[in-house]
């Protein structure tokens, strides 16, 4: 049961009250753009073993999506930050590569 | 013969009895009594029979670590299967039942298994049931179900009331025994949150039972003391009868609390608590030496007998020998003596051993047999004598000692299992001989640093002495980490130190065994796996413990190896001839014990399991004999039979009176979701497929909702209430669904859009006034004109009727004249009761779900979910006309130009005429042609209004196979024809609606 910080509640919350919405930071893709960007925007996930960042919403809470940086194969979390960011910000990253060196840094 | 003492038991209270039933027998115990203790008092000693070979079995422990009593407790709605007698209070009239015999515990048939055993080694099931294939599952299968397993599942509904606690602390401290009691105290003065949860019903652990006379009084200070203390620590709180059983994700766990006495009160309690650091002292088990024939009743763990001596004035038996390799067990021989009980021997698998403990042993006149071992046991059913032999020698025996128990004790092993729920690694000792804590690996907390640490003798540190000096001040290292400062100063250690003499860790004894004498050798007795089948299991290539675990089921069933693990590991070890530390161990999962299913289902069962959404117009259907159907977490009408109606007859009788004068609806459960904001024209066209920012003010109009992939999410009518505000219908499934929809990419995609979203669904209830009748009966009630010239279709007004504030939408969904009146829900059931009560003589009368859709079916209109799953887009559905080509995006637009999303050979929907006019098409049966499936039907009637079969389908190539008559596979057998036709089926140019 993962204990997660919602920035816009400023406190934790049990992992029953959210829900994941999976990789962060992917850009829509439409019409102007070709058949495998779109197929890339629609099916292609990193699926990164490591160091993530994702979408999670406080369903059962104030109901807002927030960015979160997580790493899948020890549950550490790093951070939450805002939705409305295109991408994770530098401190966040710093903290995290000082938290853990086989972090390379954040890949778009 | 096992029996009560005289005097004695610091648990039991002599003077109240308490009768309770065994196998139907009526026994005697005290109150304070375990069901296991007062079974050994009334000389109880076989109590289950063995899993595989159906041995008998006596009980073993004295606490969760019993692998053999395990008992049907209760009876009917109170009865709980596999419940450890050594862990369940006695009861008045408590019936207790043995498990795996037949047909009786004394006399079952079944332990033919046991003199089979050189089949049933371990991997039989895959060696033994392979040929012919049919007699698996006809005849091995219900005999191996019958004669192997554990107690039967309960045939009546739980009785019992459970309840759920949540709890956040700072700190959870697991277990109240010396260790736990001085880590709560640590805390005090820290301000931080402190949560003590003790399994037992009383404090202290082993620190008083264990000790000897001169400590006794030393200790019971301490304790006492101890206890003052965490009393007036009011930031320490303390759970009795509380029993940790697993550890979670960043510091969550879960806890059962049982209460006994208040029998309207939730017996048991299902915690669950947050802890930002978990100090376990869940202290340890005694590993059992293995011998042969060590499975008899009347053999019990050394700890076990003193357990029961102390705490219920119980004895295992009258002349009882101890074997060993560790001076702890020698506190079994002072206690049986204190209590005048003849210890003819002690076997000490060590050389020699000479602390105060083995010098006061022998003081006492006991006989210490260094060197020497059991080679064999006596008796059946219960021990009758015990073989000495050579330690080192291959089992010849020496000397017969007569002797009815047998106390064995092969070591403490840290009791480490939650410290590895959640990914702490545990190491080896070898020293010791077993697994410990490895503090550098413990399980982490959302911030990614350690949460756990083990103290005490979970942690490997088993005097008074040493604990009294470890705890103190791993909390404060625990502190600092914290960045926390205490200002406590250190105790001086009350303890003294304590001398013993090293232990040789030993596992089979005697070392030089040969095959036939470890095949009489039990490592687990709750799964029967002997010596021989751990080294079968190496002989055959199983060289990991996790697949030799599974091969053997070693460590398996209730009590997850608690006895055994750590013997099997080493066992393992010398047959493959690697070091244990290389073999590593098994992973230990919750739950810690056994927990019933009920504590985990708590209070949400039966109504509250998920409560169910009930409309306004509900409790008025309830009383008018509605039948109904689930719609979502919804119940809703699907029927009003009359008397002596037969379902279809129903069904036509709600069409037609639809079709021919008025009928009633509730559609309070449609999805209204409200868009508001001077951006809301310009989300919803990149919402919808179709354009909404041309919707003028009072009109309405149907929309249809695509996902990225282009496939149909869902659809609804939407109507613009004023220039920045609109009112999105969805379907009675989708209200919450689209609203989440809504909300993701207004959070997450066009955030700089100045648009609120708000689901309404509850806050309007929804009646349908639907036929020829109905502008007729609605004129009836005063307030706003419904003439057409007023309210064309596709409109809506706002106004009352009857002084009821209503919001008239002029829509239709089933091709008659039809009023769709949203009321604020506080009216719904007024303004419901008025309509029905309103034209008896224009036959107005309710309708359900399914004429709704027999009605929208004939019309051929969709319903996401049944003509759509997912994988359908508009043209699939013939709905080019309501995908934009003007708009430059909206969500689906890209996928929808897709190539494979347009290719001719998509299943398209259409609707199908059986040749039969009577025979209605199963619901989903498959297209065939040349023996290929080419569709499937969607939704499938018999049509009331045209008086014949009607079904809509999804067909490869559909709107060009119009005209033409395809096969529809019904059964293995048969088949039905049908010709395909467009999916409208009454009245195509659409007069109805506008009568």
């Amino acid at each position: 049961m993962l204990h997660i910080y919602c920035p816009i509640c400023e406190r934790y919350c049990d992992e029953t009250e959210l829900v994941c919405g999976g990789e962060a930071h992917i850009i829509r893709k439409d019409v102007t753009n070709n058949d495998q960007e779109f197929y890339d925007y629609l099916y292609a996930r990193k699926n990164f073993k490591g160091v993530t960042f994702e979408r999670w919403r406080h369903l059962f809470g104030c109901g807002k999506w927030f960015h979160v940086s997580r790493c899948t194969i020890n549950n550490q979390v790093f951070g939450s930050y805002s939705i409305r960011d295109s991408r994770p910000p530098k401190s966040l990253l710093t903290k995290i590569k000082r938290l853990r060196v086989d972090f390379k840094g954040w890949i778009k | 013969m096992s029996a009560r003492l005289p005097s004695g038991g610091s648990r039991i209270n002599r003077r109240k009895k308490i009768d309770f039933q065994f196998n139907g027998r009526r026994l005697k115990g005290l109150e304070g009594d375990t069901v296991a203790s007062a079974l050994l008092a009334n000389d109880e000693l076989l109590v289950g029979r063995s899993f595989k070979y159906h041995r008998p079995r006596g009980i073993y422990g004295s606490g969760e670590d019993e692998p053999n009593a395990l008992m049907g407790i209760g009876e009917e709605g109170n009865f709980e299967p596999n419940v450890r007698a050594t862990d369940i209070q006695l009861r008045e009239n408590l019936v207790v039942k043995s498990q795996n015999h037949w047909p009786s515990l004394s006399m079952d048939f079944l332990s033919i298994n046991n003199l089979l055993s050189r089949f049933f080694s371990a991997g039989f099931y895959y060696k033994t049931f392979i040929r012919p294939r049919f007699a698996w599952k006809y005849i091995f299968e219900p005999i191996i179900r019958r004669s192997a397993g554990l107690g039967n599942a309960p045939t009546q509904e739980d009785v019992e009331k459970y309840e759920h606690v949540h709890f956040e602390t700072d700190i959870l401290v697991v277990g109240a025994g010396i260790a736990g009691i001085t880590a709560a105290k640590s805390f005090q003065d820290t301000g931080l949150s402190v949560l003590l949860c003790e399994k037992d019903s009383e404090f202290g652990g082993r620190l008083v039972s264990d000790s000897d006379e001169l400590e006794r009084e030393i200790n019971h200070q301490v304790l006492k003391k101890n206890l003052e203390t965490l009393k007036s620590c009011e930031n320490v709180s303390v759970k009795l009868n509380t029993c940790v059983t697993g550890v979670f994700d960043h510091g969550y766990v879960l806890a059962i609390e049982e209460k006994s006495g208040e029998t309207n009160s939730p017996q048991k309690i299902l915690w669950k608590i947050r802890a930002k650091k978990i100090v376990l002292c869940s202290g340890a088990f005694e590993r059992p030496i293995v011998f042969p024939d060590n499975d008899i009743p009347g053999i019990m763990l050394a700890s076990a007998v003193r357990d029961y001596i102390e705490f219920y004035g119980v004895l295992i038996g009258d002349r009882v020998v101890l074997t060993t390799n560790n001076d702890d067990a020698y506190k079994t021989a002072l206690k049986l003596k204190e209590n005048g009980i003849n210890v003819p021997a002690i076997l000490d698998a060590r050389k020699s051993a000479s602390s105060n403990l083995v010098k006061k042993v022998k003081e006492e006149g006991i006989k210490v047999l260094f060197g020497k071992c059991i080679g064999r046991v006596e008796g059946k059913k219960r021990v009758e004598s015990i073989g000495v032999c050579a330690v080192n020698g291959q089992g010849s025996i020496e000397d017969t000692i007569q002797c009815n128990g047998v106390a064995v004790s092969g070591g403490w092993v840290p009791n480490a299992n939650l410290w590895s729920h959640c990914g702490g690694k545990l190491e080896w000792d070898k020293k010791n001989g077993f697994y410990k804590p490895d503090h550098n690996k413990s399980s982490i907390g959302h911030d990614g640093e350690p949460n756990m640490i083990a103290l005490g003798s979970c942690s490997g540190v088993f005097t008074n002495f040493e604990i009294q000096d470890q705890v103190p001040r791993k909390i404060n290292q625990l502190l600092m980490g914290m960045k926390i400062k205490s200002k406590r100063s250190f105790e001086k250690n009350p303890f003294r130190k304590e001398q013993f003499s090293a232990d040789i860790p030993v596992f089979i004894l005697p070392h030089g065994a040969g095959k036939d004498i470890e095949k009489r050798m039990f490592v687990d007795f709750q799964n029967d796996v002997k010596v021989t089948d751990i080294n079968l299991a190496a002989l055959e290539g199983y060289e990991s413990i996790e697949h030799a675990k599974r091969y053997t089921t070693l460590g398996m069933a209730t009590d997850q190896g608690k006895t055994s693990n750590i013997n099997g590991i080493n066992i393992l070890s010398k047959y493959l001839g690697r070091p244990v530390e290389e073999i590593g161990h098994t992973t230990f999962r919750p739950p810690y014990k056994p927990i019933p299913l009920g504590v985990i289902a708590g209070q949400y069962s039966n109504k509250l399991f998920k409560p169910t959404r009930k409309t306004p117009i509900d409790a008025w259907s309830e009383t008018n004999n509605a039948k109904w159907e689930p719609v979502g977490d919804w119940r809703r009408a699907y029927a009003y039979p009359q008397e002596n109606e037969t379902i279809s007859q129903t069904l036509t009788r709600e069409v037609l009176n639809v079709r021919n004068n008025v009928g009633l609806l509730d559609s309070s459960t449609l999805g209204k979701v409200l868009v508001k904001g001077p951006d809301a024209a310009k989300f919803l066209d990149l919402i919808y497929t179709n354009k909404m920012s041309t919707l003028p003010v009072g009109k309405c109009r149907y929309g249809l909702m695509c996902t990225e992939a282009g496939f149909v999410f869902d659809d609804g009518v939407v109507a613009r209430l004023t220039d920045d505000t609109f009112l999105c219908h969805t379907t009675s499934g989708g209200s919450d669904r689209v609203y989440a929809w809504f909300e993701e990419w207004l959070q997450t995609e066009w955030f700089d859009f100045e648009v609120y979203v708000s689901n309404l669904t509850e806050q309007y209830s929804q009646i349908n006034v639907v036929g020829p009748n109905s502008r007729k009966l609605l004129k009836r009630l005063k307030g706003i004109s419904l003439l057409d010239s007023k309210l064309p279709f596709m409109h809506f007004a706002e106004g009352f009727l009857d002084r009821i504030w209503v919001r008239v939408y002029r829509i239709s969904f089933s091709g008659e004249l039809s009023y769709e009146l949203a009321v604020k829900s506080n009216d719904a059931a007024v303004l419901w009761e008025k309509l029905i009560n309103l034209g008896n003589d224009f036959k107005v009368e309710p309708y359900g779900t399914e004429a709704l859709h027999i009605l929208r079916a004939e019309k051929g209109f969709i319903v996401v979910g049944d003509e759509t799953d997912g994988t359908v887009t508009p043209q699939d559905l013939g709905m080019n006309w309501i995908v934009s080509k003007k708009k430059e995006d909206f969500i689906g637009k890209k996928a929808l130009n897709l190539p494979f999303l347009n290719k001719k050979n998509r299943k398209q929907l259409v609707g199908i005429l059986t040749l039969d006019e009577k025979f209605v098409l199963p619901d989903g049966c498959h297209a065939v042609e040349d023996g290929r499936p080419i569709g499937h039907v969607t939704s499938t009637y018999f049509s009331p209004t045209l008086s014949r079969s009607i079904a809509l389908g999804l067909i490869e190539e559909g709107h060009s196979r119009i005209g033409s008559t395809i096969e529809f596979s019904v059964s293995k057998t048969e088949s039905a024809f049908g010709k395909l036709v467009d999916p409208v089926f009454y009245d195509k140019e659409g007069k109805k609606q506008d009568v």
